[in-house]
């Protein structure tokens, strides 16, 4: 089933014994717990784990939306941390993608605008072909002069996944994108976002708590109390499912560990 | 309930400062002019209670012109001194000192200049020290030429006992004098309210200051003991008869500290003006912030609904709100505008000299502040506490997705109000009688309520048009999109800067009307080349001594002279003003008056002329017989006998110089016209002119150009005044700015966060924002422009038949200005909503739910 082969030397993310301490003495919690991970060029990687288990926190640490307390992201080979916020500004130009669960569209934009929004607010314009392909794509044609309201909520999806791809970036961080969609909208979006993987190549991260939704995925990794404890390739939604009702298990046995997330 | 609406109105300070503070702004100018004219009030009452507080009672000779209700104190009637010992005879009486005491003393400086007294330049016999005047240095005053000056004077023109002192007296050329002695009021006071005091000898005050011999204008009566004083002015009035006005000390008092209050109502009045304006402004604001307010807590709301809240709780929870920001905004909105009137008040009192009453705490001012305060916050908030009311408890479970409402409603409540009052204006402007006033005022008020009642329907193009000018940039798209995203917001927060600039321009567009009128008018009608007046200082007119004007007419630079003297008379039993030529051939002459019908190359005692316009209004024709009653107290009927055509200075009653001479205060020429002759360089001509006058510190010549210039400079002083209070007005309004911007960017968190995360620079973010806040000021500022030009040039029209000029000048260059201002004033209003939208959070905001 895999078409990509990984190698360590093909990594689109990574993040080096990650810490990451909210507050101080009583207070403190402890939301990454040394954290190292690789996430190779090319795949779909799901992160999933109970509320709490800091796979959010992961997820925008690894963007460059949130700092580390210690430890090191990068971005292809650039170093994100210690980055000024113009050159974090510059690296969500150019090499980051978002897509977010409540879409986050900009309801004054027609659909065409908010795809193309990244690219005019960076002053670049789009390739025309690769913005030809991903308009098919993601089948909106018909609907570009629409204004979001105008759309249901598996059409705004839509558009915020072509948003996020027309700039080509490196990776794109996709926070439970389907967490505010029918189940069949939801399973269009993450076909969508599979092909868009198998078929050019684009690296996509994948914060979930549907199993379902990390079965589309060429990779699962667990987290649990601010640790990566397992992970899964190529992953079915039953075997994703009895690994989380594992982690469940570690998460009841020790109910009163800090909650973070 | 109760408590549910205190912790949200407390959970949002910023927002509960902002409209605070517009009610603060709006209360200030009603509580600051009152209490400034309540302290300004009680400070004179307690100046003339000192001043008559000897005083059992006082006589004077009644004048015909004399009004003590309005003001006018020109007309003095002296009395022979033999009244006095019939006085003295008068049952009651134990003493009666007659004085002479009246204004028209000025003093010439060290500089050369006349010292300056808004408060009075008075000149009177000196009558020994009494109970209130005492002498500090040198001595009484006993030779012609030896006076007794007060100490205020003393230091302000810093003279000594000794010193020689120039002085133009009332009935008097320019004169030397040598001070003799200084003196003092009781209780160690240099003057009364800032007031020069120059004390000749009794016959030299007589002579100099009333013009004869023997005379009085007052005699002081003290009663002997056991007598009331109203008893004493009965007993005298019966004896002297009805020529005479006998007042006690009290009703002095009294009736002088009512002639100022009457001139300290309109001085209110001007700043309520101001006051009303901000409360409209303010309207706009708090009305706003409200919908801002309902419309975020559509969800807290419906829940409340939800839960069994009724709707009349709901209006209740709005309205308690709005009563909180009422009696906080009144209560501070008092106190600052206290501050504002005492700071007022004591920089009157030290610029005049005179000994301040201190602050008091009027009730007046503290019920009309909370009452308007709470009463306007309260009103303003009507409207959305019912909006509140409507919100369905469904709500509750819905995205609260703010729905575009369809303006139909408003655009025809829009156009009714506006048509009703474009209605009430040009039936105020047509003349409609007493009601002109209100009918205009009404008129003004409806329109601009209209005007912003349409805003929300005509914000779409225009704010796209604005727009269109910030978008070549992205943030620039954004923003202007932003700010037609909610047309009604837009429209209200551009509504509230709309009024204040719409007002703004409207007298702009009067005041440069007038004064390019004025400056047309000069040019047209006035043959004169020079001009030669004085700036008036105090009640009595600066004149040109006889000797000078006989000087320039003989000056080889000068074709015809023109001298002109003017006095208040009363006409038929009302007061009105009339002026006479000494020669009307050369006063005709320049001012190119030529004959409409009878003659008009001459006037003799006895006759008058007027002009075409006058004559129409009055229906006087050729033959026309008027009752003139003089200053100095006589009455003569004079026959019209010729009317000349109407100009922009010449209009009115013109009589013979000889009846001038005879009855006038001053028929001295208070201005002469001099026309040069040809081939003479003007500059050459005001030269001469100006070595006539080198002694007279009073007057001075200006070219017809200089004339021209220095009317029209005060229109401009007189619009920078009226425009810094209007920009207060604007002031509350770009609050409103601040409110709705600040407002929209917390609605737009999680779109902000958004933006930032793909890519937004904090910079954009910025102009983002900026954009948004100019645009929507732009569009008020340029709605306003166009109203306000409007509102001026329909007055201008309006008044062409009452003032004598139609045609309206727009004042461009102050238009631009407000342009380029309300570019500044948005940019710096989106200041604070910017930086709150730099320095969001990007992942917080994204999670802002």
């Amino acid at each position: 089933m895999t078409t990509t082969v990984t190698t360590g030397q093909a990594v689109a993310a990574r993040a080096v014994d990650v810490w990451k301490v909210y507050g101080s003495g009583e207070a403190q919690v402890i939301a990454l717990h040394g954290v190292s991970v690789e996430l190779e060029r090319g795949q779909f990687t799901a992160i999933m784990g109970p509320s709490g288990s800091g796979k959010s926190t992961l997820m925008h640490t690894l963007a460059g939306l949130d700092s580390v307390t210690r430890g090191e992201i990068f971005i292809g080979d650039t170093r994100l941390t210690g980055m000024s916020d113009g050159d974090l500004t510059n690296l969500r130009r150019t090499k980051v993608g978002f897509i977010f669960q409540q879409f986050n569209l900009l309801p004054t934009l027609t659909a065409e605008e908010n795809i193309l929004l990244p690219l005019s607010i960076a002053g670049r314009k789009a390739d025309p072909k690769w913005y030809e392909t991903v308009i098919d794509t993601v089948g909106l044609r018909d609907r570009l002069k629409h204004r979001p309201s105008q759309l249901s909520g598996g059409q705004q999806q839509r558009v915020a996944c072509a948003r996020a791809l027309v700039s080509r970036p490196e990776v794109i961080f996709a926070d439970e994108p389907t967490g505010n969609l029918d189940s069949r909208s939801g399973a269009e979006v993450l076909s969508f976002l599979r092909n868009s993987v198998r078929e050019y190549g684009q690296t996509i991260v994948m914060v979930t708590h549907d199993p379902n939704a990390a079965s589309y995925a060429d990779r699962v990794i667990f987290l649990a109390d601010g640790r990566i404890v397992d992970e899964l390739r190529s992953p079915s939604a039953d075997a994703v499912l009895d690994k989380l009702k594992g982690l469940d298990a570690r998460v009841e046995s020790a109910a009163d560990a800090p909650r973070a997330g | 309930m109760l408590r549910a609406t205190l912790k949200s109105l407390l959970a949002r300070k910023l927002r509960l400062i902002l409209s605070t503070l517009a009610v603060v702004l709006s209360v200030m100018f009603v509580s600051g002019s009152l209490v400034l004219t309540d302290t300004l009030g009680r400070t004179f009452d307690n100046v003339f209670s000192n001043i008559y507080s000897f005083t059992d009672v006082q006589v004077s000779a009644k004048s015909a012109t004399a009004d003590a209700a309005s003001g006018n104190s020109q007309a003095i009637l002296p009395m022979p001194a033999a009244d006095v010992d019939r006085i003295k005879k008068i049952d009651g009486v134990k003493s009666a000192t007659g004085s002479v005491f009246v204004t028209g003393a000025r003093v010439i400086g060290k500089n050369g200049k006349v010292v300056i007294s808004q408060s009075g330049q008075f000149g009177g016999s000196w009558t020994g020290e009494d109970e209130l005047t005492k002498l500090i240095a040198g001595r009484e005053p006993s030779a012609p030429d030896e006076i007794v000056i007060n100490n205020g004077l003393a230091k302000q023109a810093k003279f000594n006992v000794g010193d020689s002192v120039d002085i133009i007296a009332r009935a008097e050329a320019r004169k030397t004098y040598k001070v003799a002695g200084i003196m003092q009021y009781t209780g160690n006071r240099d003057s009364m309210a800032g007031e020069t005091t120059v004390l000749f000898t009794v016959p030299v005050a007589q002579q100099v200051m009333l013009g004869e011999k023997d005379v009085f204008n007052v005699v002081d009566v003290r009663g002997q003991p056991g007598v009331s004083d109203d008893q004493l002015r009965d007993n005298i009035k019966a004896a002297l008869g009805p020529d005479y006005t006998v007042q006690t000390g009290e009703e002095l008092s009294k009736a002088s500290s009512e002639a100022i209050r009457g001139l300290l109502k309109y001085f209110n009045y001007f700043f309520l003006g101001f006051g009303t304006i901000a409360l409209l402004v303010g309207v706009f604001l708090i009305l706003n912030t409200f919908s801002i307010i309902v419309s975020q807590r559509t969800q807290e709301l419906a829940l409340l609904r939800a839960m069994g809240a009724s709707r009349w709780q709901i209006i209740r929870s709005v309205l308690i709100e709005a009563l909180l920001i009422g009696i906080v905004g009144s209560l501070f909105g008092f106190l600052v505008g206290m501050g504002l009137g005492a700071l007022g008040a004591s920089a009157f009192t030290s610029l005049a000299s005179m000994e301040s009453a201190g602050l008091g705490l009027p009730v007046a001012a503290i019920v009309t502040s909370f009452a308007i305060g709470i009463l306007v916050t309260m009103i303003s908030a009507v409207l959305p506490a019912i909006k509140a009311a409507r919100v369905a408890p469904i709500a509750a479970m819905r995205d609260a997705a703010a729905t575009d409402k369809p303006l139909t409603g408003i655009t025809i409540a829009g156009g009714v109000v506006t048509a009703a009052g474009i209605g009430f204006l040009s039936w105020g402007l047509a003349g409609a009688g007493d009601a002109t006033l209100l009918l205009v005022f009404g008129g003004v008020l409806l329109t601009l309520v209209g005007v912003a009642l349409l805003a929300p329907m005509i914000s779409r193009p225009l704010v796209a048009g604005l727009g269109a000018v910030f978008s070549w940039s992205v943030p620039g798209r954004l923003g202007r999109r932003n700010s037609s995203r909610n047309p009604r917001r837009t429209a209200i927060t551009a509504g509230a800067v709309m009024v204040g600039i719409a007002i703004i321009t409207m007298i702009s567009t009067i005041f440069s009307s007038l004064s390019t009128a004025i400056g047309e008018s000069v040019e047209k009608d006035l043959q004169a080349d020079l001009i030669v007046y004085g700036q008036q200082t105090s009640d009595v007119p600066p004149v040109i001594q006889p000797g000078e004007l006989e000087q320039i007419k003989a000056l080889p630079q000068a074709q015809t002279v023109a001298a002109v003297t003017y006095d208040m008379v009363q006409l038929d039993g009302k007061q009105d003003f009339v002026f006479a030529y000494d020669d009307v051939a050369a006063g005709a002459a320049v001012l190119k008056l030529r004959t409409v019908a009878g003659r008009t190359d001459r006037l003799d005692s006895g006759e008058f002329m007027t002009d075409e316009k006058t004559a129409k209004d009055r229906k006087y024709t050729v033959g026309t017989t008027i009752k003139v009653t003089f200053a100095k107290g006589q009455t003569k009927t004079l026959t019209l006998v010729g009317i000349t055509n109407s100009t922009t200075n010449g209009n009115g009653i013109l009589i013979s110089n000889t009846d001038a001479q005879a009855g006038f205060q001053f028929p001295q020429p208070i201005q002469a016209m001099v026309k040069v002759k040809d081939g003479v360089a003007v500059p050459d001509a005001k030269a001469a002119v100006e070595g006539v006058l080198k002694d007279n510190p009073e007057v001075s010549v200006q070219t017809k150009e200089e004339l021209v210039g220095s009317s029209q400079q005060q229109f401009d002083v007189a619009l920078v005044i009226v425009q810094v209070l209007l920009f207060i007005a604007l002031g509350i309004s770009v609050l409103g700015v601040i409110n709705t911007l600040l407002l929209s960017v917390i609605e737009r968190t999680r779109e902000l966060g958004m933006l930032r995360a793909i890519g937004l620079r904090r910079r954009q973010t910025w102009s983002m924002v900026t954009i948004e806040s100019v645009v929507i000021t732009l569009f008020g500022t340029v709605l306003g422009l166009v109203v306000g030009a409007g509102l001026g040039a329909a007055t201008v029209t309006a008044l062409k038949s009452v003032i004598g000029f139609g045609a309206v000048t727009l004042p461009w260059g102050y238009m631009v200005a407000y342009i380029i201002g309300a570019v500044i004033v948005g940019a710096v209003a989106g200041l604070i909503p910017a930086v709150r939208a730099v320095r969001l959070n990007v992942l917080n905001a994204i999670a802002y739910e």
